[in-house]
């Protein structure tokens, strides 16, 4: 498994360095230096000399690829690309186009975003699996008709339905908890109500549904009439039978997601005031800070890479049948 | 062997639900008596706290050399104390001392450095003297902390060596010193050092004596791991004494006062810019851009752009006074009730990030912020949920009926306009033909419908380019533009749309077709892509569909519209400006014709190209002259020219109502300074009790909630154990 994981590492390499130089072009292709200088500078006495200024200030006045003033390995280490983007290898996020240090942000800011995620993933895995056991018990019932409607209508809502009405609702008319907002310190639980039952109910429909299918797959296999014959109960079945043979896809789904939960979500830490990494990309996107837009793309991208590892180290947990070589 | 089944699988659902409990009981022991609903932290006992909202984003910098943003100076200007300030009060907006014990002395000088008199032709300088006052002093921080042999406590040799102190409030000593006048003139040599990047080095070169040459000679210097900038000199500088400094300046410009009402003159102890330089401070955002150190009202306490900043009262601030004297209105309104007492009346104001206008409105009428926002530019969403159009025009929205919410409205200093590329073949030029075809299109924008369709009637439709509160600007008839409106039972009255019809066949197109060619007349719009969506596409359209000319929209991003801009590669362009100061100086140079971008091959703000030889004469004569009858007659005559030639197709002032609890006081608007959270005065026993009155959690949802889950439920546990009990041919059926 070792050298299963090992090669994998060696694998994303490639993979890491065209997702870097592709979001550099992307970003270079709509956003000059000169327009990352004058959006950073301001629409007032934005002097030529001022937009050189910026630009030797924050190391965006070399060429993009190649130097072809510099010597030797200059023309390649004194660009722009070098520079800003093949030095996040080395973990080196530099600083935001404002000056702040992207290390520390991030490193501040996961928590925030960890702490509404975590408890939206658990919970909401947990009450999937929960309520799409239970429809599976009432298979091709009117209950269970009824339920894959009201799932079907639930995924086809917007997501900015279910925070806007969850805010309206429990925070501004019925007010039990606050609309938005976060504090690090012994209350904190108490913004991460609201987010994470809208994360949770809003997740319900898509989510339920897709282990219905799956479980419904394995509730008619022959092991579950033997269960049943064998006078298991029903909650047994599904519990001890069903649920851990339909786990391989259902890790496919959701260990990738794992270490991408630092990251955090745009809607949800925007609209709820959650200082994360989401609404830190978000910002970031909106005032153009190339800097933390790549940084994060990075990390985005690592972490991918790394959930998808071990989706596959999960599936070796789940199925001892099988072996990474 | 069956019951024990069951109960073996239900058990891990009953430890769920003990937590559950658990949750539900933390929840309410934890909220107690208090709101539940309450996003603050709780104060701290006895502090006047205010509580406000950064809107959408935080502040970008906060290095007083570098911040040039509104949303930045409503910190900045709290922090430190620039040499001149703005009367809180009076309107027009006054000058007033604010680190200096009184108004700067002004003496003339000529090439040979004589003092000579005002108006003497041969003026080649102007030299500032600054008296500061001695009770200034900075606010207690670590960069002033000396160890036991007088030397600065927190100098380190290496990263590592600091690495412990994280935050400001981390350092465990601070000191505090005087402030002296070397300050404001290290603060002046950072605007220059090209290393600190200041957007001042270019625009400030031009005036102040020996800047650009200090530039260059420092760009050519090392500077680690830290430059002194005291080891050098700028010519138009001198320090005289602690308590008095001289900044001389390039020819005349009595604008230049101004400026020193800004934060970019704001002093700067070396001692904490070399505090800052500390080896990995940076590093760890240990810079003065995000720690500003200042002698002003107030401290920066805490600072997480992402999330909070808070403020907190400067124990070495001066004695201040709230204002005894007002505009006309004032005493009325109770503005004058705090005359004569000591400011800052807070000694905590915090300031939380929010970026939708849900949270911002809701948390507002919860009472958790005391106003409904700091600088310009609210979203209209929260405008929308404040206000709706009654009977008597513009009204408070039923859901604020009872609160006793009072309303601040405020005219922002600047103006939005659509102009006209005067170099454009079709609408530029100053035959009298392309004059009337402007005119027709002025008369054809109903600006009117424009502000009451789009901004529910918040903005003055400008019929000059200074905004109310500038001198300059005339009300009533004398101020309204005869090319497009009459004055008709003591009001203006827009031209009727027959009269532009008329004017645009006398300027060749009749029926909105070129007389020669036949084809229709189409105009082009250059717009910012944020700026236009399709119901305001529409409208335009329908406007000038009534004088039968055909519109097209050329959106694209801020980049691209300026590069248009630049290269006069446009036709009709939106464009906005808000003073920097209170001078009719600062719109009028908007046409001043050098800072036309095709004239002067720069960045010039003259986006039109307007280029009048009798307009660009009177202004060079009227920049610098000082305020009186003479400058007034200057400025008319301008705006009369502006408006002779139809330079924009239609301008607005924009406005806009902030809202404020009934605890806060004291909340006239300053369009221009920032500088007025030390006037504002709360009363927390009101916010508490008008919290705990406004929400009551309503908990009937809950129940319903818990008694809906059980009706579901129910059935489902009935089935179950149907199910259960039932034969296999059951089952199978």
């Amino acid at each position: 498994m070792l050298i299963y994981i090992i090669r994998r590492l060696f694998y994303a390499i490639p993979i890491l360095l065209g997702v870097n130089l592709l979001t550099f072009t992307l970003f270079f292709v709509v956003n000059s230096p000169d327009d990352m200088a004058v959006s950073q500078l301001g629409a007032k006495y934005v002097t030529p000399e001022a937009v050189q200024l910026w630009k030797k200030k924050n190391g965006y006045d070399k060429p993009l690829f190649y130097n072809s003033d510099a010597a030797g390995s200059g023309t390649v280490t004194e660009t722009i690309f070098f520079s800003k983007s093949l030095r996040l290898f080395a973990f080196d996020f530099g600083r935001s186009e404002s000056g702040r240090d992207i290390t520390t942000d991030i490193s501040t800011r996961m928590w925030p975003s960890l702490a509404v995620a975590l408890p939206s993933f658990i919970v909401g895995i947990w009450v999937n699996i929960c309520v799409a056991l239970l429809v599976v018990m009432f298979h091709a019932t009117r209950l269970d008709r009824w339920i894959v409607f009201v799932f079907v209508a639930m995924m086809s809502i917007s997501y900015l339905f279910y925070i806007i009405g969850g805010q309206y609702l429990l925070a501004k008319t019925w007010k039990l908890v606050p609309i938005s907002g976060f504090h690090a310190d012994g209350q904190f639980w108490r913004f991460l109500i609201l987010p994470v039952l809208v994360g949770v109910v809003a997740g319900i429909g898509a989510g339920a549904r897709w282990y219905r299918t799956l479980f419904l797959e394995e509730a008619n296999q022959d092991y579950v009439r033997t269960a049943r014959a064998k006078g298991a109960s029903e909650i047994r079945i599904l519990f001890r039978h069903i649920l851990p043979n339909a786990l391989i896809p259902i890790l496919t789904g959701i260990v990738v997601l794992i270490p991408s939960l630092f990251m955090g979500g745009l809607l949800v830490e925007s609209f709820f005031g959650i200082p994360g990494l989401g609404s830190y990309m978000l910002d970031a996107i909106n005032s153009q800070d190339f800097a933390i837009v790549r940084s994060m793309v990075f990390i985005g991208s690592i972490l991918y890479i790394v959930g998808l590892i071990l989706t596959d180290i999960s599936y070796t947990w789940a199925d001892p049948r099988l072996r990474l070589d | 062997m069956k019951t024990n089944d069951i109960t073996q699988h239900v058990k891990p659902l009953r430890c769920f639900d003990w937590l559950l409990l658990a949750a539900v009981l933390m929840f309410l022991t934890a909220c107690g008596d208090a709101p539940w609903n309450n996003p603050q932290q709780p104060s701290p006992d006895g502090l006047a706290t205010y509580q406000s909202m950064i809107i959408s984003t935080p502040p970008k910098h906060l290095d007083p050399a570098i911040s040039y943003a509104s949303d930045e100076s409503l910190f900045t200007m709290q922090i430190y104390e620039p040499p001149l300030t703005y009367h809180f009060l009076k309107r027009p907006y006054e000058l007033i001392p604010g680190a200096l014990s009184s108004l700067p002395e002004v003496r003339y000088l000529n090439s040979s450095w004589k003092p000579v008199s005002e108006d003497d032709p041969s003026v080649a300088y102007t030299q500032y003297t600054l008296h500061l006052r001695d009770d200034l002093h900075y606010q207690p921080h670590p960069a002033f902390a000396l160890d036991a042999l007088g030397q600065p406590e927190y100098l380190f040799e290496t990263a590592a060596a600091g690495d412990r102190y994280r935050q400001i409030p981390d350092f465990p000593n601070t000191g505090d010193r005087p402030v002296v006048s070397n300050d404001y003139v290290y603060a002046i040599k950072r605007l220059a050092d090209p290393a600190v990047g200041s957007p001042m080095l270019g625009f400030m070169s031009q005036y102040i004596v020996g800047m650009e040459a200090f530039s260059e000679q420092l760009a050519t210097v090392p500077r680690e791991p830290w430059l002194d900038l005291d080891d050098y000199a700028m010519e138009g500088l001198e320090v005289v004494d602690e308590r008095t400094l001289k900044i001389t300046i390039i020819g005349r410009y009595p604008q230049f006062l101004f400026w020193l009402a800004m934060p970019f003159f704001s002093p700067i102890a070396p001692e904490v810019d070399r505090f800052y330089h500390n080896p990995g401070f940076v590093d760890r955002n240990l810079t003065l851009d995000w720690w500003p150190v200042g002698s002003g009202p107030f401290i920066m306490a805490s600072n997480d752009p992402n999330s909070e900043i808070v403020l907190e009262r400067n124990p070495n601030y001066r004695d201040d006074f709230f204002p005894s004297e007002g505009a006309p209105g004032d005493l009325e309104a109770g503005l004058l009730a705090d005359a004569g007492k000591p400011i800052p009346f807070l000694d905590r104001a915090v300031f939380r990030l929010e970026k939708e206008s849900l949270s911002q409105w809701t948390k507002f009428l919860q009472g958790y912020y005391d106003r409904s926002g700091e600088i310009h530019s609210q979203p209209a969403g929260l405008f929308d949920r404040a206000f709706q159009i009654g009977a008597n025009g513009v009204e408070l929205a039923p859901e604020l009926e009872g609160h006793n919410i009072t309303m601040s409205p405020d005219v922002q200093p600047a103006v939005y306009y659509y102009g006209f590329n005067m170099r454009d073949p079709v609408v530029g030029g100053y035959t009298e033909k392309k004059r009337k075809l402007r005119r027709a299109l002025q008369i054809a924008f109903q600006t009117e419908d424009y502000l009451n369709v789009f901004y529910m009637g918040n903005g003055i439709v400008a019929e000059n380019p200074i905004p109310p509160g500038i001198p300059g600007h005339l009300e009533g008839e004398a101020g309204m533009n005869p090319y497009v409106y009459d004055w008709v039972d003591g009001e203006p009255q827009r031209k009727p749309i027959e009269y532009a019809r008329q004017l645009l066949a006398e300027a060749g197109y009749p029926n909105g077709r070129d007389e020669l060619t036949g084809e229709p007349l189409k105009i082009f719009l250059d717009v910012q892509s944020q700026a236009i969506n399709n119901t305001l596409m529409s409208w335009i359209v329908r406007v000038f569909s009534h004088i039968g000319v055909q519109v097209e929209f050329r959106p694209a991003d801020f980049n691209r519209t300026r590069e248009k801009m630049l290269t006069g590669n446009t036709q009709i362009f939106s464009f906005g400006w808000l003073a920097d100061y209170p001078d009719p100086e600062n719109f009028l140079f908007l046409l001043y014709g050098p800072e036309g971008p095709l004239e002067c091959n720069c960045d010039g703000v003259n986006n039109g190209n307007y280029a009048n030889e009798e307009y660009d004469a009177l202004f060079r004569e009227m920049r610098i002259l000082p305020q009186g009858p003479q400058r007034d007659e200057l400025v008319a005559r301008m705006v009369e020219l502006l408006r002779y030639d139809a330079v924009w197709l239609f301008a607005y002032y924009p406005t806009e109502i902030f809202l404020n609890n009934s605890w806060v006081h004291n909340n006239k608007r300053h369009g221009i300074s920032r500088a007025t959270l030390k006037y504002v005065r709360v009363e927390p026993e009101e916010r508490a009790a008008m919290q705990h009155l406004r929400n009551q959690p309503i908990t009937g949802p809950l129940y319903g909630a818990a008694l809906i889950i059980g009706a579901l439920a129910l059935p489902a546990v009935l089935a179950y154990r149907r199910r259960q009990k039932a034969t296999a041919r059951h089952i199978q059926e």
